[in-house]
C-alpha cells in the first residue's frame, strides 16, 4: 500500500532503496506478515531495472515483473512506501532502531491524478535524468511511463514558481511551497538495498567519453532502445540523430581494473550481447565489434552467447581498449591490441558503447560495515542486512534470490 | 451478502468533456437500476466522503466506481474488505483513448457499454471468503538434502522459529563439502582460501532442538498440499509400496484399461491413497544438490583411458587425502594442467553444468598444487575465465602466484607418454603460438549435474506426476520463473535451492537456501490465512466446482499449470486450493463451465459480454471484444492511453486474470450476440515465456486454434477470433495491433449472425 500520509507505525522492517532488490525484500517480508517501510530516493520505485529496455537472456521487459510487484504492494496493507525519502540517521540497536528519514518536497501531493494538465502549461524545462539527460521534460513531469506511484513531481531546481501549473491543476495537487518532511520510523531491522550507479565514464581518460556524442554508456543504450526513451525506441546517435551503421562495445569500462573498479561487474558481458539484439532488430546489416577480456556468460547464458556469436556481422576481439579517438565525421576510432594475435586493431565506428560497470551507491555511516569496494556487508547481530547490488555486483536473478534471503534475516530479527 | 448498490461517475480528468454524464447516469439508474451520483473528482477527499456517507448512512456495500483504471487510485477507492468495489475504466479507455476529433456518438456508446459492463459485473460478483484448509495446518518444514543448501535452509527456518525435519540419504550430514580441502573466500578481500566451515554447520544443525535429522533416509512420496503435505519416508536405496507413482496421463490410462500397456505403477499404492505412517509438513525445501558430470564422452581429453586424467571432483578427493600424488604411480605431482573447455576447435563453451564455479575450482586446486610443492607448476587452460563479481579478486590473487600459468587456449588433445606423464596440445594461446606442455596430471573442469535432471527427486504423489515440470526448458534445473521470481516453481509449497537450481558457490548457495526457507514459511503463513501465494499473493478467492455437472473430461486436471488438481478413480477432480495459484486456467478449460471464483466466473464475464449493445443494422458500428491479460496487456493499454495514442473505439476491453482463464463460451457469447470479432491479448509464450502462470497464453492460443475450426463449420470466418502476444512495454504498438485486427475483420464484413 502506498500511503505517504500514514502516520509512521512501530516495529517491523525498514527497507532502504526501492529497486528490484528492495521491492523483493519488502514484499517477501510483508507477505510473511511483517510490517515493512520501503523508502526510495527517487519519486518512483523500480530503480535501475525500471530504466532497462529488456532483461537478458529472455529479452522480456522489466516492467512486467515490476507490475506484479506493484500489484503486490497495492494489495498488501503491510507495506508502506515513501518515495523521495532518504535515511538521515540511525539510532538504537538490533530489535529497536529509531531511523530518522527525510522526504524531499515533491511539489505535488497525493491529489495528483496524472492528468497531465500541468505539463501542458509549464514554461520551464529540465534535463531528463531518467533518460540520462538525452532529452528534456518540463519542470513538472511524469517520472516515466510505468512510474509507481503514478504521481507527477516538480524538479525544484528547474521550477521558476510561476504558478501556472497550480492554476491548471483542477485537483489542488500542487504545492510549490512544500517543505521537506522529517520523521522517525521504529523498526527491528534494516535492509540496505541501495543499489548501484553506472561507473562514471569520465574517470577513464583514455576512453574520451566527454569528447564525442558517439561515445555512450550501456545504460544510455538501454534508454535509446526503450519505447519510452528519448527516441521512442529508435537507436540513433545522440547529437546528430544519425542511424549508426557500425558499433563497437568496450567491455570492462572501469571493471576489472585496479585504478577503477577492482571487481568484475557481473552483468556487462550479457548486457552487451543483449544490446546487440537491440541493434540487430533495427539494423540488420550493421557491423558490431566487441572488445573484451573474457566473455563471462556462464551457465544458462552460454546459449545466448553462442547465438549472438554466430551472427556473421558481429566480431569479437579479445583485447582491452587502449583509446577512443573522435573523428571529424562524428564517429570514433576504437584502438586495442588483439591479445591472441598480437595485432593492433583500429576500428572506426559510428557509435561506441562503454560497458560501464556497477559501482555500489555511496553507503556511509549509519552503523554500516562497508568493504573496501564500497559494498555493504551484512551484520546479522546488528540486524543490518545487505541486499541486491548494495551487497555485490550481480544479475537480477541473483539479486532477487539474495533479497529474499535478506527478508528472512529481517524476519528472524523481528522474532528474536 | 445482500447487496446494496450505488454507482459513482467521476467527471474529472477529461471524462466529463468526453462523454455526456447525464445520459450515463440515465443508463445506471434506468437499465441497471442502481443509484448513481457524479463528482468532479471522485478520488478527492470530497468525492470519497460522498461515497463513504452512502456506505455509512444508507448501507451501500457494493460500489461501482466509474472513473479511472483499476491500476491507479487503489487506496482511494478501498472501502474495506467487507465492501465490493468494481472499477469501470472510462478515463484511460475512453477519455484518454479518443482524440478530440473522435465522433461523439461513438464515444458515448463506448462509455455506455463500459458502464453497463461494470454494473453487470457488480451484480454478478461476490465477496471472497478465504479458503480454510479442511485438515489441521502444520507449520513444520521438510528440508530434503543435508549438504550446505539443506543445512542452511534448516538452520535459517529454525532461527525464524519453525520446526524442521532434515532428511539426508547418506549416513551423515555435510554433502559434497565434506570432501573439500579448502573453500573459496567468502568475504573481502576475497583472496585467501578458507578452511572448510562445513563441520561447524553440521554441528549447529545437529545441536538445534528445533531440527530433527533423519540420515540414511529418503522421501518415498509427498502427497497432500501446502499446509498439509503427507510425506512417506523410507530407508535410503530401498524400494517401497509408497514410492511416488509415475505420471499416467489420459492416453496411458486408456491403454492400460484396454490392456495395451502395463501399468508402470503396479505394486505401488495409488497416488491418492493415504499412507497411515506419513508425517505431516507445511512446506518443503528441495536441496538435494548435484552429481559430478560424466566427462568420458570427450575422448580427445583421455578421461577413462589415461589414469592421470581426472575430474575436478576426483582431484579434490586426492588433495583432501594429503599431498597430491599421481594416480598411476603415486609420484608427488610437479605439474598439473586444468582444462576448462572441452570443445577443442569446435566450440569455446565450458563443460556442461559448470556455470562459473568450475573456473574458481580450478584456481583453488591450482593453489593446492602449489601448497604441496612450491616448485610445482599449475597450468589453467581456459577459453573464458569466469570469476564474476568479487571472485575477480580471487582470480587476481591466483594470477600473482608465479607458479600458476593461465592462458586462453584451445585444447586439441591430451596424449599419454610412456611413464604415465601427459602432454597437452593446444592452439590459439595468448603466447601467439601453438603449444604442447608436459604435465603429471590433467584435471577436467567437469560440471555439476542437478539431481533433478535425471530423477523426479521431489517424488510428488500428484496427478501430474512426481517431478517438476519444464525441466527440459531449464536444462534439468528446478525453476519456472527465472529472472524476476526465481523461487516460484510450478509446485506450490516446494522451494528449490542450491545445486538443483544452478551450479553455485557456497556463498551463493547460503543466500539461496536462506531465501528458500523464507518462501516455505511464507507459503505456510499464506495457507493459514487462506490466501494465494505469488503471483496473486493475498488473493482470498479460489476456484469452486459444481461437481454435479462434471463429466470427468479431465481437462482441468491435465491443464492446471500448478498441478493443483488430483482426481478420483472416475476422474472427478479433487481440488487442493492451497496448491492453487488462482490463475483460472481450470475455469478456461472446463467445457461444462462448472468452475468459478466468487469474483471472477463464467457467468460474470459472460454477462458483461452480453451487456455490450450491438447495433444490428449499422455496418459502420461493428463491435469487437478484447479479452486482455490484466498483468501485461492491460497496463500496456493504460500506458498507450496516458500517451494519448488513440485506440479504436469499436473495441470493448475486458481484463482477465490470465488468458488461460478465458473460456470459449465467452467468445461464443460475443459472436452469438452479433459482435464481429474477438481478440485475445496475452503474454509471449514458448521458451522465453512471459506468462506469470507459465502456460496460460500458450493454452489460450491452442484453444483459439480449436475454436477456429468450430467457427468454420458454422460458416464464420476463423479470423474473427485471434490471439496476439503483447508485452507490457509495447504501449506504442498495441493500438496498431488492435487497428490491424479491426481492419481485417472490417474487410470480411459484419458478423452474418448479427440480429439473429
Amino acid at each position: 500500500m502506498t500511503d505517504e500520509r500514514s502516520a509512521p507505525g512501530s516495529g517491523g522492517v525498514l527497507v532502504v532503496g526501492g529497486g528490484i532488490s528492495g521491492l523483493t525484500a519488502a514484499l517477501e517480508a510483508a507477505e510473511v506478515g511483517n510490517d515493512v517501510f520501503l523508502i526510495e530516493k527517487n519519486p518512483y520505485l523500480g530503480g535501475r531495472v525500471a530504466q532497462l529496455n529488456q532483461y537478458f537472456p529472455k529479452l522480456c521487459p522489466p516492467s512486467c515483473g515490476l507490475e506484479i510487484n506493484y500489484q503486490r504492494i497495492k494489495n498488501n496493507r503491510k507495506v508502506r512506501v515513501y518515495p523521495m525519502t532518504e535515511v538521515k540517521s540511525v539510532d538504537g540497536s538490533a530489535g529497536n532502531y529509531q531511523v530518522t528519514v527525510e522526504t524531499k518536497p515533491r511539489g505535488v501531493n497525493n491529489n495528483c491524478t496524472a492528468c497531465n494538465a500541468c505539463v501542458e502549461v509549464c514554461p520551464e524545462e529540465r534535463a531528463n535524468a531518467f533518460n540520462f539527460n538525452m532529452d528534456k521534460t518540463k519542470a513538472i513531469y511524469k517520472p516515466h511511463d510505468h512510474a509507481f506511484p503514478m504521481k507527477y513531481a516538480i524538479d525544484m531546481s528547474a521550477c521558476s514558481k510561476c504558478g501556472k501549473c497550480k492554476e491548471a491543476c483542477k485537483y489542488d495537487a500542487i504545492d510549490l511551497e512544500m517543505e521537506a518532511n522529517t520523521f522517525t520510523l521504529d523498526v527491528k531491522s534494516i535492509v540496505w538495498s541501495t543499489g548501484w550507479n553506472p561507473y562514471d565514464p569520465a574517470k577513464m581518460d583514455n576512453l574520451n567519453f566527454a569528447s564525442s556524442d558517439a561515445i555512450i554508456t550501456n545504460m544510455m543504450m538501454e534508454r535509446l532502445a526503450a519505447p519510452g526513451g528519448p527516441t521512442g525506441g529508435k537507436i540513433l546517435r545522440p547529437g546528430d540523430n544519425k542511424e549508426p551503421e557500425s558499433f563497437a562495445f568496450v567491455q570492462c569500462a572501469g571493471s576489472r581494473d585496479e585504478n577503477h573498479l577492482e571487481y568484475c561487474s557481473y552483468i556487462c558481458c550479457m548486457a552487451t550481447l543483449k544490446q546487440i539484439t537491440y541493434i540487430r532488430a533495427q539494423y540488420p546489416e550493421a557491423k558490431v565489434t566487441v572488445f573484451y577480456i573474457d566473455l563471462r556468460t556462464p551457465g544458462k547464458y552460454e546459449k545466448f552467447r553462442e547465438k549472438l556469436m554466430s551472427d556473421p556481422n558481429v566480431f569479437f576481439v579479445k583485447g582491452k581498449v587502449a583509446d577512443i579517438i573522435p573523428s571529424d565525421d562524428g564517429g570514433v576510432t576504437v584502438i586495442a591490441e588483439n591479445a591472441v594475435t598480437g595485432e593492433k586493431v583500429q576500428e572506426k565506428v559510428d557509435l561506441a558503447i562503454l560497458a560501464t560497470g556497477m559501482q555500489p551507491a555511496a553507503n556511509q555511516g549509519m552503523g554500516l560495515t562497508i568493504d573496501s569496494n564500497g559494498f555493504v556487508v551484512t551484520d546479522e547481530d546488528k540486524a543490518m542486512i545487505a541486499a541486491g547490488c548494495a551487497k555485490k555486483a550481480a544479475d537480477v536473478v541473483t539479486t532477487t534470490q539474495n533479497s529474499t534471503a535478506a527478508a528472512m534475516k529481517a524476519i528472524q530479527a523481528s522474532r528474536r | 451478502m445482500d447487496k446494496k448498490y450505488s454507482a459513482y461517475i467521476c467527471t474529472g480528468c477529461g471524462i466529463g468533456d468526453a462523454v455526456e454524464i447525464e445520459a450515463m447516469t440515465g443508463i445506471v439508474t434506468g437499465e441497471m437500476r442502481m443509484e448513481c451520483k457524479s463528482h468532479q473528482a471522485l478520488c478527492s477527499t470530497a468525492g470519497r466522503t460522498m461515497i463513504e456517507k452512502d456506505i455509512n448512512d444508507d448501507g451501500v456495500n457494493t460500489v461501482v466506481i466509474i472513473a479511472c483504471s483499476p491500476r491507479v487510485m487503489k487506496d482511494e477507492f478501498d472501502f474495506g474488505a467487507d465492501k465490493i468495489t468494481v472499477r469501470v475504466n472510462l478515463r484511460e479507455q475512453v477519455a484518454w483513448s479518443n482524440g478530440a476529433d473522435a465522433d461523439k456518438e461513438y464515444v458515448q456508446e463506448q462509455a455506455s457499454d463500459y458502464v453497463r459492463m461494470g454494473c453487470t459485473q457488480a451484480k454478478k460478483t461476490d465477496l471472497p471468503e478465504p479458503y480454510k484448509l479442511d485438515k489441521e495446518l502444520n507449520k513444520r518444514i521438510l528440508v530434503m538434502g543435508g549438504g550446505i543448501a539443506g543445512l542452511t535452509a534448516a538452520q535459517e527456518a529454525a532461527k525464524a522459529g519453525n520446526e524442521v525435519t532434515l532428511v539426508e540419504k547418506e549416513g551423515k550430514l555435510g554433502g559434497k563439502a565434506l570432501g573439500w580441502r579448502k573453500q573459496f573466500p567468502t568475504k573481502a578481500p576475497w583472496s585467501e582460501l578458507e578452511e572448510p566451515s562445513i563441520s561447524g554447520l553440521v554441528r549447529a544443525v545437529e545441536e538445534n532442538s528445533k531440527i530433527t535429522v533423519k540420515t540414511a533416509t529418503e522421501v518415498a512420496r509427498i502427497a497432500g498440499c501446502p499446509g498439509h503435505f503427507k510425506v512417506s519416508f523410507k530407508d535410503a536405496g530401498t524400494k517401497n509400496e509408497w514410492d511416488a507413482p509415475a505420471k499416467v496421463g489420459v492416453d496411458e490410462q486408456d491403454k492400460i484399461a484396454k490392456g495395451e500397456m502395463e501399468n508402470p505403477n503396479n505394486g505401488l499404492q495409488a497416488y491418492t491413497d493415504a499412507d497411515p505412517n506419513a508425517e505431516v509438513f507445511g512446506a518443503v525445501v528441495l536441496a538435494t544438490g548435484w552429481k559430478p558430470a560424466d566427462v568420458s564422452e570427450y575422448e580427445h581429453l583421455g578421461y577413462g583411458n589415461f589414469k592421470n586424467v581426472v575430474t575436478n571432483a576426483e582431484f579434490e578427493k586426492l588433495a583432501s587425502a594429503g599431498k597430491i600424488s599421481r594416480p598411476s604411480d603415486g609420484k608427488l605431482v610437479e605439474s598439473v594442467a586444468f582444462i576448462q573447455s572441452p570443445g577443442g576447435e569446435e566450440h569455446d563453451r565450458d563443460f556442461p553444468y559448470c556455470n562459473s564455479v568450475t573456473s574458481m575450482v580450478s584456481l583453488k586446486q591450482a593453489k593446492y598444487v602449489r601448497e604441496d610443492n612450491s616448485d610445482a607448476k599449475a597450468y589453467i587452460l581456459y577459453q573464458h575465465m569466469r570469476t564474476p563479481g568479487n571472485m575477480e579478486m580471487f582470480y587476481k590473487w591466483a594470477q600473482n602466484d608465479d607458479g600458476i600459468f593461465m592462458t586462453k587456449a584451445t585444447v586439441t588433445k591430451v596424449n599419454e607418454e610412456g611413464d604415465g606423464s601427459l602432454s597437452v596440445e593446444m592452439k590459439n594461446t595468448l603466447l601467439n603460438e601453438d603449444l604442447s606442455i608436459q604435465v603429471d596430471m590433467v584435471v577436467l573442469a567437469a560440471g555439476m549435474v542437478p539431481t533433478t535432471a535425471n530423477n523426479p527427486t521431489i517424488n510428488l504423489s500428484y496427478r501430474q506426476g512426481p517431478a517438476f515440470l519444464d525441466l527440459d526448458m531449464f536444462d534439468g534445473y528446478a525453476d519456472s520463473h527465472f529472472i524476476c521470481f526465481p523461487y516460484e516453481t510450478r509446485r506450490t509449497g516446494v522451494y528449490a535451492c542450491g545445486g538443483v537450481r544452478k551450479a553455485t558457490t557456497m556463498e551463493e548457495t547460503i543466500d539461496d537456501a536462506t531465501g528458500a526457507a523464507l518462501k516455505a514459511i511464507q507459503c505456510i503463513e499464506s495457507a493459514d490465512r487462506g490466501v494465494a501465494v505469488h503471483p496473486r499473493s493475498g488473493d482470498s478467492t479460489y476456484p469452486e466446482f459444481f461437481f454435479q455437472r462434471c463429466t470427468q473430461c479431465k481437462r482441468c486436471t491435465e491443464e492446471c499449470p500448478f498441478g493443483a488438481l488430483d482426481d478420483d478413480e472416475k476422474g472427478t477432480p479433487l481440488p487442493n486450493p492451497t496448491r492453487c495459484r488462482r490463475c483460472g486456467t481450470c475455469m478456461g478449460a472446463c467445457p461444462e463451465r462448472i468452475i468459478g471464483f466468487k469474483n471472477y466466473n463464467i457467468d460474470m464475464i459472460g454477462s458483461m459480454v452480453k451487456a455490450i449493445e450491438v447495433p444490428d443494422d449499422d455496418e459502420d458500428k461493428l463491435r469487437f471484444l478484447a479479452l486482455v491479460c490484466e498483468n501485461d496487456a492491460y497496463p500496456a493499454l493504460d500506458m498507450a492511453a496516458m500517451r494519448r495514442h488513440g485506440i479504436n473505439n469499436l473495441v470493448r476491453f475486458i481484463p482477465v486474470r490470465c488468458l488461460g482463464s478465458v473460456n470459449v463460451v465467452w467468445i461464443k457469447d460475443a459472436l452469438s450476440s452479433g459482435m464481429d470479432g474477438v481478440i485475445l491479448l496475452g503474454c509471449k509464450y514458448g521458451d522465453d515465456y512471459q506468462c506469470h502462470f507459465v502456460k496460460g497464453s500458450e493454452l489460450a492460443d491452442k484453444r483459439m486454434a480449436n475454436i477456429g475450426e468450430t467457427l468454420g463449420s458454422l460458416g464464420l470466418e476463423p479470423e474473427r477470433v485471434a490471439m496476439r502476444q503483447v508485452a507490457i512495454n509495447e504501449f506504442n504498438k498495441v493500438p496498431e495491433i488492435i487497428q490491424e485486427f479491426v481492419d481485417e475483420i472490417t474487410a470480411l464484413g459484419p458478423n452474418p449472425f448479427k440480429g439473429f
